[in-house]
């Protein structure tokens, strides 16, 4: 095994420990937020899609790279635009209600 | 490594600990919307370093820059429309549809990668065979499966668990293609077998989500977030990218810890979740004695009305039924009302509600109830005996006391304590069964009253009904 494989695999090895130790504490009222988070997240696959541009110098690898962009900006843009929509919903109290049940 | 990609290295090291800081943000309902945007920081300075490597590197052509930037510009703009549109009760088919896209890409980069090595003279490296494999199973079967899981969130695939003869003995063909393809691909360098392995893994993804029921998809979206996460992972490996592997392994814990609760939520195990076929009535087990002879008690809108417009506290138990009927905002209604009167409302929330993992707690907020009032299951139980009336909303399941004896399909289903409480309303359509096929003993409890409605009529009933009572 190469240095580099060892590295890549601890990194990847901590990442997953510090991973279980973070999302433990995510409230279950928070767990679609949480999911959507973590979508938005593996959505820096787009780096990696884009880096094909690098190498890519025949049909097949433009093809390849371009349904990767696509499918990977999907994936970020969407991913940040519905989470923020969604946790902007979680308020503790709503003005309203407040005056209601001041009474 | 020369210092500029050791500096670019760093730079993606920086955006992985904005993601990790994003996500410990999340630990509450008031800091998770500043750890999303700590988490889209750290995608912002990643799109930046992958910028300057595409620019540094001088190697892209032309034709290259057109087909990324072209690209990316239609995937944002897809992903931005549809996060916009979404209605917050098609949540669970958008997420699927990103764990589909993600997956896809990152299987795209695995066969790109294989293939651009085998074109050089060096041929392609041990390494990079396995992870490339992995990357394109992983990421193969998750694009296929997940959009097979939105299909039936979407409605557009029956949500029955969908099963014909020999199903599972396809299922076994195909891993045994699987997995024989990719063993003979870490001896021997061939894309055709590549493909073989990647066209094996979409029909897999299919026939593995296929015969899952819909109440199981909570389960079934988290295992499919937590391959993607694998997958992206993979990806990093074939790349050697460490954004890639630290988001990667984030979202693959994420996904699995989700998993693990929701099965536990349902006292299931994962595999006889994916072996399917729950619900489809082949797993009805005889209720206990005496059940037949229980007379129902029926119960009109003012009579409910009275009670709850009389009671001290409330507390709402809703099902996917709720949600089912679009009655989020009428129940939101009905609380306040009753709020005003001075009346404590909460929510009981049982981690399986909805049709992903925390979906009712959105649905409930989209509605504009404060999100302290959404209490979940262990904190929730000890409060129903001093609760003058439990509403019972589309939840079936959940609340069906059955699971506290042994020899029952829900047996050992950690449920909401309903049936603590001083009186319950249940409102729903008819007496039918809920997922597991069985009779709910709640709907025979002396204490219960049903009140056959609509969710959502019955919410402006119930309003009505209050309102004219007390003025």
């Amino acid at each position: 095994m190469s240095t580099a494989l060892v590295t890549d695999l601890t990194i990847f090895v901590l990442a997953l420990l510090v991973g279980i130790e973070v999302i433990g504490k995510v409230p279950a009222t928070l767990h679609t937020p949480l999911m959507s988070a973590t979508n938005s997240i593996h959505g820096i696959v787009l780096a990696g899609a884009l880096l094909i541009g690098v190498t890519a110098h025949s049909v097949a690898g433009y093809i390849l790279a371009f349904v990767a962009a696509v499918f990977a900006s999907a994936n970020v843009v969407g991913g940040y635009v519905v989470t923020g929509r969604m946790l902007k919903m979680f308020k503790r109290r709503t003005p309203p209600l407040e005056k209601a049940s001041d009474q | 490594m020369s210092s500029f990609d050791t500096s670019m290295q760093l730079v993606y090291v920086l955006a992985a600990a904005c993601f990790v800081v994003g996500l410990h943000l999340m630990n509450s309902p008031a800091s998770a919307r500043r750890g999303n945007q700590a988490s889209t920081l750290g995608m912002v300075i990643a799109g930046l370093a992958t910028l300057i490597l595409l620019i540094h590197s001088n190697s892209v052509t032309g034709v290259g820059w057109a087909v990324l930037i072209v690209g990316t510009a239609i995937g944002s703009a897809i992903g931005l429309y549809s996060a916009r549109t979404v209605q917050m009760t098609a949540m669970p088919q958008l997420v699927s549809m990103f764990n589909s896209v993600g997956g896809g890409a990152a299987a795209l980069i695995g066969i790109y990668e294989y293939m651009h090595d085998e074109s050089l003279h060096t041929g392609v490296l041990g390494t990079t065979t396995v992870t490339s494999v992995l990357d394109v199973m992983i990421g193969a079967v998750t694009f296929s499966g997940s959009i097979v899981a939105a299909g039936k969130l979407q409605g557009i695939i029956p949500g029955q668990p969908l099963i014909f003869r020999g199903s599972r003995l396809l299922n076994i063909v195909l891993a045994v293609v699987v997995v024989g393809t990719a063993i003979f691909l870490f001896t021997t360098a061939s894309l055709p077998a590549l493909f073989i392995v990647l066209l094996a893994s979409l029909a897999f993804g299919v026939m593995m989500v296929l015969p899952i029921g819909g109440a199981d998809m909570p389960v079934v979206i988290s295992l499919l977030n937590a391959f993607t996460g694998t997958a992206v992972a993979m990806a990093g490996f074939v790349i050697a990218n460490w954004a890639l592997i630290v988001a990667g392994a984030l979202v693959g814990a994420s996904g699995g810890i989700l998993t693990k609760l929701m099965a536990d939520a349902m006292n299931r195990s994962l595999a006889n979740i994916i072996v399917g076929g729950f619900g489809t009535g082949d797993a009805v087990v005889a209720v206990g004695p005496g059940d037949a002879s229980a007379q129902v008690r029926s119960i009109a809108a003012d009579d409910a009305a009275i009670q709850l417009a009389y009671a001290s506290k409330v507390i709402i138990v809703p099902g996917y039924g709720l949600a089912a009927a679009q009655a989020q905002h009428g129940v939101a209604e009905l609380a306040s009302l009753l709020e005003s009167r001075g009346i404590e409302v909460s929510y009981a929330i049982h981690p399986v509600a909805g049709r992903m993992p925390g979906h009712m707690n959105v649905l409930l907020a989209e509605a504009n109830v404060p999100y302290p009032q959404l209490v979940e299951m262990e904190e929730v139980n000890p409060e129903f005996a001093r609760t003058d009336v439990a509403l019972v909303i589309g939840a079936n399941d959940v609340t069906n006391p059955a699971a506290r004896r042994a020899g029952t399909a829900i047996s050992g289903m950690p449920i909401l304590d309903v049936d603590q409480s001083r009186s319950i309303i249940v409102i729903k359509r008819s007496m039918g069964h809920g997922y597991a096929g069985l009779d709910n003993e709640l709907y025979v409890d002396p204490k219960t009253s049903m009140y056959f409605a609509d969710a959502k009529k019955a919410m402006q009933e119930l309003a009505a009904a209050v309102k004219t009572l007390v003025g």
